[in-house]
């Protein structure tokens, strides 16, 4: 993988996590994190320029998804669970 | 409170009975006792919500599929049977997406899937209506008795009307016995039903071995899969399934929304419920709900990519939570077959426990003790009591849920507070006591008859 791809594969999972962070419930924020972090481990061997590419289109998507989502879980918050 | 409850489950006993008590009074009674049992109350604001572990009644929408579904409850909002405008175009090229979605996670053709209301629905469609298509020749038709009740009540309107049913019983873990299976089809059987996996105690039947049986004597097989799709792989080709019911909410999509699989080749014909403008085939009058049937169309994708990661997960946190409990307390059983399970689903007997007193104690986790259908009432359920199970453990069970949510904490918190309050509870049970000092509690009379 290119220097520069390589950056930006770090960049986009960054913002993801950071994103999936603002999730207020705790069932789906720690189902983002978790679910990201998998995602790209389990991509970490891919190199194919075309393959990265698409990942990475599929990533930023993912990423929109979860900012709208969090959003909308903020403006109906409801009591945290107990093991919060 | 144990006696009531128990005379209900003493008619219990009497075969085929376990089917008339729910309509009977004493159903009411039961309830109302069981109101006064577990007080419902809404949560204050700054109080803690209980975490939830009943993955088999419903589960929470998955962001992705609300993120899916919101455009069509905000802005294309046409009728997808519209034929004349833009508004009913889009509606209805989302609503044929979502049919195709549904229809690659089972391996289906998407012409074969119709949108209904949720797997009941679906169910008493498939019963009712192949049954009736077929009357004139074919009067019998067989199911299992740890079916869910549609199925049951389903088959018991048939019986009204004339039918004869056979209710097979299941071996102790739960499975039907082939053999006896193969004995009760008759030549004028027209269908059998068997549920995928079941909502309480989590087996999983043969349906690719029935399927086999059924195909070679040109009887359809109809299988209620609400608790299996999107959580286990099936392929309604190879399992050789002529109808299958679906249900949105159990995999993460919105509720009120259910598919039934209709097999076009050998051609399923079946008898509408429903009359009036003949969309869906003619099966199933009625607009189709575009968003819930996108949110459904994109839950199944989700789970069709997901059904490796999410069934790893559910096994490893699932082999968590027995090996915590099972290390801890003694005399808790498993119910159900341990092979042929799916694993998100555990049914515990605590032996020596009253399982409605132990959901009282663990009010900080969202439990059943069975189906929520019955819930309401104080029977012991009637699946625990086909597969065998003593009336004292039948009354001590509880299901755990586990689904894609669920994280290690919650497992864990569930775990030690199951172990806590069964201990707790143990030390207070008279029978308890008398089970340490050695003595057989089957010995005991209990009754003066």
């Amino acid at each position: 993988m290119a220097a520069s791809t390589r950056l930006q594969v770090i960049s986009l999972y960054r913002m993801m996590m950071r994103e999936s962070q603002k999730f207020p419930s705790y069932n789906y924020r720690t189902y983002a994190l978790r679910r990201v972090r998998d995602a790209f481990r389990a991509n970490r061997k891919v190199d194919d320029p075309k393959a990265v590419q698409r990942l990475m289109m599929e990533g930023q998507q993912t990423l929109a998804l979860i900012q709208r989502q969090a959003s909308i879980g903020k403006m109906y918050q409801a009591q945290k669970i107990v093991v919060e | 409170m144990l006696s009531p409850g128990r005379t209900v489950s003493s008619r219990l006993l009497r075969p085929a009975s376990w089917l008339h008590v729910r309509l009977g009074s004493d159903r009411t009674l039961a309830s109302a006792m069981q109101k006064e049992l577990i007080k419902k109350k809404v949560l204050e604001k700054d109080e803690l919500r209980p975490l939830y572990m009943d993955f088999q009644a419903t589960t929470p929408m998955d962001p992705r599929v609300l993120d899916a579904m919101l455009p069509f409850q905000v802005n294309y909002y046409g009728n997808p049977h519209s034929r004349t405008h833009a508004y009913g175009w889009e509606s209805e090229s989302a609503m044929e997406t979502a049919r195709k979605q549904v229809a690659d996670l089972i391996g289906a053709d998407p012409r074969e899937i119709i949108f209904t209301s949720g797997a009941t629905e679906s169910n008493n469609m498939a019963i009712k209506g192949v049954a009736r298509f077929y009357q004139a020749k074919k009067r019998h038709v067989i199911t299992t008795q740890i079916e869910h009740k549609c199925v049951l009540d389903s088959c018991r309107i048939l019986e009204s009307e004339g039918f004869s049913i056979t209710y097979l019983p299941v071996q102790k873990n739960g499975l039907i016995d082939l053999e006896l299976f193969e004995a009760s089809i008759r030549p004028d059987t027209s269908l059998v039903s068997v549920m995928t996996v079941n909502n309480e105690i989590g087996v999983k039947q043969p349906i690719m071995e029935i399927g086999q049986i059924c195909r070679s004597k040109g009887i359809f097989l109809h299988t209620d899969a609400a608790q299996a799709v999107g959580k286990i792989p099936i392929n309604v080709s190879d399992w050789k399934i002529d109808l299958m019911s679906i249900s949105a909410h159990k995999i993460y999509g919105p509720k009120g929304v259910g598919a039934l699989y209709v097999r076009r080749r050998p051609r399923v014909r079946m008898e509408p419920l429903q009359s009036g403008g003949g969309q869906e085939r003619g099966l199933r009058s009625g607009t189709v709900p575009t968003p819930l049937a996108v949110g459904m169309g994109a839950a199944c994708s989700i789970a069709q990519k997901e059904m490796e990661y999410d069934h790893h997960r559910v096994s490893m946190l699932a082999h968590r939570l027995i090996q915590k409990i099972m290390s801890e307390i003694p005399d808790v059983i498993m119910n159900g077959d341990a092979e042929q399970r799916y694993p998100g689903c555990i049914n515990l007997s605590f032996a020596y426990v009253e399982g409605e007193s132990l959901l009282m104690a663990l009010k900080d986790v969202a439990l059943s003790s069975g189906s929520a259908c019955t819930s309401a009432s104080l029977e012991p359920s009637y699946v625990l009591r086909a597969i065998g199970a003593d009336e004292d453990l039948a009354h001590s069970s509880i299901r755990f849920g586990i689904g894609r949510f669920t994280t290690e904490e919650e497992v864990d918190y569930t775990a030690e507070k199951c172990i806590q309050q069964v201990r707790r509870l143990r030390e207070m049970s008279p029978l308890w006591e008398m089970v340490q000092e050695g003595i057989d509690l089957k010995s005991i009379k209990w009754t003066q008859h």
